[in-house]
């Protein structure tokens, strides 16, 4: 039985491209600065348009900056009062807590987890189940959000799809958006969201050489085995940056919950961002809100943070 | 490879808040406003378009008069809440900001304050009809905090019950049907609900979804009905811990977790009212409602929802206050206005078409097909008006006993947490005492521990 180490495996592999070590031939100042010219454009652009957003959020969630009435001509800073309310708002936990939920089941789980069976089960699988399978799930993916919305909220909702399939075998209509608000927005997460990780591991499992599947084979691994010891490792990298990526897709979805049930009924389905329009457009108060979203920019990060120290992407020495 | 990775660490929170896009400035659109043409934005949905109707003959009848400017319309199709959001971040930009627009007269103090709005005085000064036509009582609807006048009143409202006699003959109840307390009310829909099980007995707006109808022909025409008040006027604080504001909610619960209301999915569905009124109340299918003076306006011919038999099947009657103390009746007035934007190019040109829309024959078709309370004399006494409907009436006389919503900044937040107290109670999640412990909470956390009257 060999237990084989992601390491060695790799460096069994088909031998990769790699640039010269830079440390052979240090490149002169002048021409580093010649190089950075094109870019600098570009970095401009970034600034302005990303950074500056940013940097504008934080400042507002230090004011009471508001939508109409006094506050809206000559906002105040207000140090912390706003993260001191949230603090003490009910409904920012409860807000917190469904965005993690939401986060974990949809994301994580639901689409990571499904994608990557969809991927290994179509790439064993003939030629035409396999475009079958991807155009499927490919439409749920380039649909645009709010087609994708309504689409769910049809499915969904009292007199929907899923209430006439229910009946057609007997069952009882359930008001599914109103009784399972975060489960339907889970699913249509998943839905809307798992051909994306599909198609990174479809391109990951594509690179893994065949050769060291067979040797595994050779070795004695049954399919478990070789997903868990050979594969897995070979393909940590597309992990990380598939994780990294459906978790702050999903931390930032909005338009599917809006449409669908508008955090309701009762906030039962009010993650963050739905919680932060509600507060800074709903009830115009745009420091409060801007407080909220800088909060659910410390949420991405930490979940990111964790993404590249537990599964280390890129760590190839 | 390493030091890929470190570089994604600062753009992390890029991409988030590059995908959230919080930034309210940049909303596009619209032309500013140069010296041959305004922009004038309103509110339009698809069963309320009368609005719509009086700017596009407003337009034609200014072009006649000002060959040179151009009038642009731009309609906002949007409910309530989402209009009123909608207009405010056009209004913070001069860019965007429209010279004319709709808006609900209970934001006019407060947009009054953030500056979006022009003084008219010196206009309203030199418009002979603003001191002879209109009601000095409805002239308030446009005043800011500061005593100046930033809005011209287009009409006003008023909120009643809306019952229908094919169900309540069907029921066995008395027509004319004369609630005297809200017991009465209570009990009409227990007989509707035990005779004709399909139909909906009774219905109050209520909840989240249905946004300041909510609060206003849903919460405030009980509350009001009571012995308690949302807001001490003398006091200038908000009255908390009341019993009236429990009982209220009592109400609330008495109908939706009796079984007497809508289901409360439906219920809490933002388009519930256009379904009402474009289905519920025509095909028989509700026993009586809290409403509006005005939803006559979509059954009318042309309107969106013709039904020209509603005059002999839809009956009103007022709302009785709780145990039918004095006045006996209660009701709710509101009414949206036309105000010219703080930073107009052409405010002369704005005030002209504001004049324009609301002249007299103007308010005179306005009022009528949008079955409103006229605020001009003029028009609330023109034959046209009073033979126009045969609820026209009934509703003006109302406003001897309306009450007018706070009119202070913050009442929009206010609002916002009586909806979510009566969606607590009504969904069952939460007692009518933990709501209105959680509204207290809430009140008293907005406004300071000052500012609140222990009821």
């Amino acid at each position: 039985m060999t237990t084989t180490p992601a390491r060695p495996l790799r460096e069994d592999g088909p031998p990769t491209v790699r640039p010269a070590p830079s440390s052979g031939r240090p490149v002169p100042r002048g021409r580093a600065a010649r190089r950075a010219i094109p870019l600098a454009p570009a970095v401009v652009l970034l600034l302005l348009f990303m950074l500056g957003p940013v940097l504008w959020s934080i400042w507002g969630s230090f004011t009471n900056a508001s939508l109409s009435g006094r506050a809206a001509s000559e906002p105040r800073f207000v140090g912390l009062d706003n993260y001191v309310a949230l603090l003490s708002d009910p409904d920012f936990p409860n807000a917190v807590w469904l965005t993690v939920v939401f986060l974990i089941v949809s994301a994580v789980i639901g689409q990571n987890f499904l994608g990557l069976g969809l991927a290994l089960l179509t790439a064993t699988a003939p030629k035409i189940v396999r475009s079958i399978v991807a155009t499927t799930v490919v439409t749920a993916w380039v649909l645009p959000e709010i087609v994708a919305a309504f689409a769910c909220y049809a499915f969904f909702s009292s007199d929907g799809t899923l209430n006439t399939l229910t009946a057609s075998v007997g069952l009882e209509p359930v008001e599914w958006l109103f009784a399972y608000p975060l489960a339907s927005v889970i699913l249509a997460n998943i839905w809307r969201g798992t051909a994306f990780s599909m198609m990174i591991y479809e391109a990951a499992l594509n690179d893994v050489a065949p050769e060291i599947t067979e040797a595994a084979v050779i070795d004695g691994a049954g399919g478990w085995k070789r997903l868990i010891f050979v594969t897995i490792p070979m393909i940590r990298n597309s992990i990380s940056t598939n994780l990294m990526l459906i978790t702050l897709q999903t931390l930032s979805v909005f338009t599917l919950i809006f449409v669908m049930t508008s955090g309701g009924p009762n906030q039962r389905s009010s993650t963050l961002p739905l919680f932060a329009y509600a507060e800074a457009f709903g009830l115009g108060k745009i420091g409060y809100g801007t407080a909220i979203a800088t909060v659910m920019l410390l949420i991405g990060a930490v979940f990111s943070f964790l993404y590249i120290r537990v599964l280390k992407p890129g760590d190839t020495a | 490879m390493r030091k890929s990775i470190l570089w994604a660490a600062p753009t992390i929170p890029l991409l988030i808040l590059g995908a959230t896009g919080c930034a309210p400035e940049g909303s596009g659109g619209g032309d500013s406003a140069g010296d041959e043409s305004i922009t004038v934005a309103y509110q339009t949905t698809a069963t309320y378009t009368q609005v719509d109707a009086l700017m596009k003959k407003a337009k034609q009848d200014f072009e006649a008069a000002n060959p040179d400017i151009t009038v642009e319309l731009e309609p906002i199709q949007a409910e309530e809440n989402d209009y009123a959001t909608k207009l405010a971040l056009m209004q913070r930009s001069p860019d965007t900001a429209p010279d004319v627009f709709y808006e609900d007269s209970f934001r006019v103090r407060p947009d009054a304050e953030a500056g979006y709005l022009l003084a008219l005085d010196e206009y309203l000064a030199e418009w002979e009809d603003w001191d002879t036509a209109f009601i000095d009582s409805a002239k308030q609807a446009g005043a800011g905090s500061d005593g100046k006048t930033y809005a011209v009143p287009m009409g006003t409202d008023t909120r009643a019950l809306w019952y229908n006699k094919a169900v309540f003959e069907q029921a066995g109840l008395p027509i004319p049907w004369e609630p005297k307390t809200w017991q009465d009310v209570l009990d009409a829909a227990e007989t509707v609900k035990a005779a004709i099980p399909d139909a909906v007995p009774f219905n109050i707006y209520s909840g989240t979804g249905m946004g300041e109808a909510a609060s206003m022909q849903g919460f405030e025409m009980l509350l009001y009905g009571t012995d308690d008040t949302l807001y001490d006027t003398d006091e200038g604080k908000w009255v908390v811990g009341s019993q009236g504001f429990r009982d209220s909610l009592q109400f609330i619960s008495d109908v939706y977790v009796g079984d007497l209301g809508p289901d409360v999915a439906t219920a809490l569905d933002s388009n519930y009212y256009q379904q009402l009124n474009g289905e519920g109340y025509p095909t028989d299918k509700v026993g009586a409602s809290i409403d509006g003076s005005w939803i006559a306006g979509s059954w009318l011919e042309g309107g969106p929802a013709p039904w020209p038999e509603w005059s002999d099947v839809m009956g009103v009657t007022p709302m009785p206050t709780q145990d039918g103390q004095d006045p006996g009746a209660t009701s709710m007035s509101g009414g949206w206005t036309l105000a010219v934007g703080s930073g107009s190019g052409n405010p002369d040109a704005a005030f002209e078409f504001v004049s324009t829309a609301l002249n007299k024959d103007n308010s005179l078709s306005y009022n009528v097909n949008a079955s409103q309370v006229p605020v001009r004399s003029d028009v609330a006494e023109d034959p046209a008006f009073t033979g126009s409907s045969p609820v026209s009436g009934f509703f003006s006389d109302l406003v001897e006993v309306t009450h007018y919503r706070p009119t202070t900044s913050d009442y929009a937040e206010i609002s916002g947490s009586i909806q979510q107290a009566m969606e607590a109670v009504m969904t069952g999640e939460q007692s009518v005492e933990e709501a209105a412990a959680a509204y207290d909470e809430a009140v008293t956390s907005l406004v300071g521990e000052d500012n609140v009257l222990r009821g």
